[in-house]
């Protein structure tokens, strides 16, 4: 039943929204969108299974774009729906949902997945039937589709200046890293770009302890007292993670309870942001790091909007704001720009349009779309606070462009730099 | 009084250097405000001074305490906040500097436990210029632990002294301490001494030895944890899959019932602070009867007409499972729902002989054990575990002794689906409380029932412990990933050889 599971979710909020002032005034609204037939936007979210968690926000932060573009008049005079299908955290589902999406709804672009892995399931449908998707998160890097438009940060834009910092005065002088990750394909290219960076720098391969665990693994003693051991060799030692989702509260709870404390073993995550913390105590974490190019806690004009529009539409003061959510905004706007420049939703005068894009980000930097398809960015390490918010202890000065064939990787020599 | 007394002698001591004194105070006090740079150096100047005025100073950095005005003026700790300021930041460099800086300051501080954590920060602080402050530190001290404590820190300070003598006395105490600590100083200390290298290799020999023994001891330990949360999963199964023969794929959904109960319970009590580090106990029975009358309802609704049809059992509690699933994410949310864990579970505990083990781990397989005895007790010492062993063992004669048999069947698969709600409660400290929590231990769960022996306790147990501490000790070389697969392989062979597994129950019951 394909066509039952697609649903305007939006039409009935906007309508809400619009109706506000009163009843009167909504069908002179509707009428200022024009005779058009409404544009379709694809949410394409786990809203069930593991990655809900994460998810779930992406999809209500499409919404809440949806309805701000309905609010100023639509796009092309014409106004925009979202299609909002639940790929369950099943990644072969996730193709399926996407090819509905296309053919069924025939949604003009697509904001949607979150693992590597979903996305490197859709890839062929989107390159197949020439669709549009807007990817919203920081991942290994070594793709580039011209149907994707990747929003998130490439390893250079997250992985590697992190680790720099590690190895910097401020960051510890950290002498052994150990990498620990998830089992999927996301941290181990990132561990693969980050050992061979490390051994550029210096790092021999018997300073570096690599550890993966499945899913949702929360049995962390052994591993935390092995990183203990790790860094009883005499040479200051830090964490570097590349554990996703849930799996991150039982490790941080385990790092707390040996009393393993920031001013001894600093740690980075590259996947742990203001939505994960939300669900630990997050005191005994404190000094703890996070690489981003976004936090919730950023003094930015840009982002000071973002989060009150954020506030009005969810209208729950615990629900915060992250690095994919402003990813997510940040594509949407490129996106309607784009749009609204081609004068047209077809994809291929769309994708031209997308090239140089600018907009005011909430990071507090301008970001641009380049031709390689990835979004120049600015890097920022935050600490972990008693509150579960980040406090930004260093930024890059300005944002910096994606490399997303990774100079770290031998197999990329050869491959021309977009 | 004394306090008091100490304050005016020193302050009689630093009136003499006073003015210059004052000026190295104030300019290093307003570099706090500064860069972390500068912060860090403020501090550590700020600890060579002495000054005692300095640790409130300090602290209130090092908590976040510490305000600043809008201009860039601190604000003195204990002021009413004037308007627009904000607390000082730092990084962890700063923090580091003030670990070491208060540590030098509070080394003769009138309370011990300040004292003791002082002498802990100056050993990680490793200073050769706090080898006289601990000298003179260690000849008024007089509790032993404390003393012990700061010997160890001298010993660290004096590593990194000139003084040829001193470091060797230094190794000696170092590699007598046998802590992880003591060895890592010890490492770093023999890239700059290859004079004392041969000497250094024996003390972190020595220290060797002593960890593998302790590294061994934790490892058994880990593996016993679990254990302990692999027997409390299973328990409940051991009941309705062991004893009554139900395959129930709902059963994990037991355990999250139960572990959202706890969170139930703890929202509850956030009106009653002196009774919040008592939810988790408060839980137990609460989970116990919700996820019990959960199951009494599916087993009355639905099971009670798929007795001896293992297939159908299987999909209806299948389907159960996911209703259950969906229906706690649409009352709760998707989001994972945060348990606190109370004081008394948080933290390491330090055994006799340097073994230490976390707290929270602890208390689970205390735990464990109680359920499985209280299980046993309930089945071998009640009537009605006497009524469902008769059940069990012969389901006619016992209706005709006059016991009523649906009830039995209900109460059973009550009474495991309430045990596997207990263990929700344990699991609400170690894992996600999210609507996902049951599927990922309905595998492990069947696992141990059919590895100790289908209807067997005695085997669940003893299942559960040699699964977790096989894996515990496979994971260090294996990964944990593997770890977990050769553990399976063993398991697969394991049953082709006994397919009743460990404890297989003998005569009529096992036909059954």
């Amino acid at each position: 039943m394909p066509t039952t599971a697609v649903r305007p979710a939006v039409t009935r909020r906007a309508a809400l929204a619009a109706g506000l002032g009163s009843v009167l005034a909504a069908p002179a609204i509707r009428l200022s969108f024009g005779q058009g037939a409404p544009i379709r936007v694809g949410v394409l979210h786990s809203l069930s299974g593991t990655m809900a968690i994460s998810e779930t926000a992406l999809r209500d932060t499409v919404l809440m774009m949806v309805e701000w573009i309905n609010a100023r008049g639509g796009l092309l005079g014409r106004r925009v729906e979202a299609a909002v299908v639940d790929p369950a955290s099943n990644w072969p589902l996730f193709a399926e949902k996407a090819r509905e999406l296309l053919q069924v709804a025939k949604v003009d672009a697509v904001f949607g997945c979150w693992t590597s892995v979903s996305r490197k399931s859709v890839l062929p449908v989107f390159e197949e039937l020439n669709g549009l998707l807007f990817y919203p998160v920081q991942y290994e890097g070594e793709e580039q589709s011209r149907n994707v438009f990747y929003t998130g940060a490439a390893p250079n834009q997250q992985a590697i200046p992190a680790v720099e910092y590690l190895m910097g005065p401020d960051g510890g002088d950290a002498k052994r890293i150990a990498l620990l990750g998830t089992d999927y394909v996301y941290p181990r290219t990132t561990n693969r770009i980050l050992r061979a960076f490390l051994n550029s720098k210096g790092i021999a391969d018997a300073d570096i302890l690599e550890e993966y665990t499945p899913f949702g693994h929360s049995d962390w003693q052994g591993i935390v007292s092995r990183v203990k051991r790790f860094a009883g060799e005499g040479k200051r030692t830090a964490i570097v993670s590349t554990i996703n989702g849930d799996a991150n509260v039982p490790f941080y709870r385990e790092l707390g309870n040996q009393g393993i404390k920031a001013e001894d073993i600093p740690s980075v995550a590259f996947s742990v942001g203001e939505e994960e913390l939300a669900g630990i105590d997050a005191k005994p974490l404190v000094g703890h790091l996070a690489a981003w190019n976004y936090f919730m806690s950023v003094q930015a004009p840009a982002n000071t909007e973002f989060k009150q529009m954020w506030s009005n539409y969810i209208k729950n003061p615990r629900r915060v704001t992250n690095d994919p959510m402003e990813a997510t905004y940040t594509g949407f706007r490129m996106w309607a720009q784009a749009v609204a420049k081609a004068g047209t939703t077809a994809v291929d005068p769309v994708r031209e349009a997308m090239y140089g894009q600018k907009v005011d980000a909430p990071c507090g930097y301008a970001e641009e779309m380049h031709r390689n398809h990835h979004l120049s960015k600015p890097v920022m390490i935050g600490e972990i606070q008693a509150d579960g918010q980040f406090n930004t202890v260093w930024k890059t000065p300005a944002a910096i462009p994606a490399e997303n064939w990774s100079p770290f990787i031998p197999e990329n020599a050869n491959r021309r730099r977009g | 009084m004394a306090r008091l007394i100490r304050a005016v002698l020193l302050l009689l001591a630093l009136a003499l250097p006073a003015a210059a004194q004052q000026d190295a105070f104030d300019a290093a006090v307003s570099g706090l405000a500064g860069g972390f740079n500068q912060q860090a150096e403020a501090v550590e100047r700020l600890g060579a001074l002495g000054d005692p005025r300095a640790v409130p100073l300090l602290r209130a950095l090092a908590d976040g305490r510490l305000l600043k005005r809008p201009d860039g003026g601190l604000v003195p700790p204990g002021e009413a906040a004037p308007p627009g300021a904000e607390p000082v930041r730092v990084n962890n460099r700063v923090r580091v500097a003030l670990r070491g800086a208060l540590g030098r300051l509070q080394l003769v501080s009138p309370d011990p436990a300040e004292r003791l954590a002082a002498a802990e920060a100056v050993f990680r602080s490793r200073d050769a210029a706090n080898a006289p402050l601990l000298e003179a530190a260690l000849a008024r001290e007089s509790l032993p632990r404390i003393r012990s404590q700061m010997e160890l820190s001298l010993a660290a300070s004096r590593l990194v002294a000139a003084d040829k003598g001193a470091k060797r006395a230094a190794i000696a105490a170092l590699g007598a301490a046998g802590s992880t600590d003591a060895r890592a100083l010890l490492l770093e200390a023999r890239a700059a001494n290859p004079a004392l290298a041969a000497e250094i290799q024996t003390a972190v020999a020595a220290i060797d030895r002593r960890l593998s023994l302790r590294r061994m001891a934790e490892t058994l330990f880990q593996g016993l944890s679990l254990g302990s949360v692999l027997l409390l999963a299973a328990l409940g199964l051991a009941v309705t899959f062991g004893v009554m023969g139900v395959i129930n794929m709902a059963h994990g959904e037991m355990v999250m019932l139960g572990a959202y109960t706890t969170f139930f319970v703890q929202e509850a009590l956030r009106g009653v602070p002196w009774l919040l580090p008592w939810s988790l106990p408060l839980s137990v029975p609460a989970a116990f009867l919700v996820a019990a009358l959960v199951g009494a309802a599916i087993e009355r609704g639905l099971i009670r007409h798929l007795y001896g049809r293992p297939l159908e059992t299987l999909l209806m509690t299948f389907g159960v499972g996911m209703i259950l699933q969906q229906a706690v994410r649409t009352l709760f949310g998707a989001q994972n729902r945060e348990v606190l864990s109370p004081p008394w579970m948080q933290g390491t505990l330090t055994l006799p002989g340097g073994v230490s083990v976390t707290q929270n781990r602890l208390w689970i397989i205390v735990f464990g054990v109680a359920v499985l005895l209280a299980v046993l007790a309930a089945i071998r010492l009640t009537r009605f575990g006497l009524e469902m062993r008769a059940v069990v063992q012969n389901r006619r004669i016992a209706a005709t002794m006059g016991i009523r048999t649906g009830r039995v069947d209900a109460l059973t698969f009550a009474f495991g689906s309430g045990v596997a709600g207990m263990a929700g409660v344990a699991l609400s400290q170690i894992d996600n409380v999210s609507p996902n929590l049951g599927t990922g231990y309905i595998i492990d769960s069947f696992m141990v029932v059919v590895f100790g022996g289908v209807g067997s306790l005695a085997g669940t147990l003893v299942g559960a412990m040699t699964l977790g501490v096989v894996n515990k000790v496979l994971e260090p070389w294996a990964g944990a990933v593997l770890a977990k697969v050769a553990v399976l392989v063993a398991l697969m062979l394991f049953i082709q050889r006994r397919p009743r597994g460990l404890f297989a129950l003998r005569g009529r019951a096992a036909e059954g």
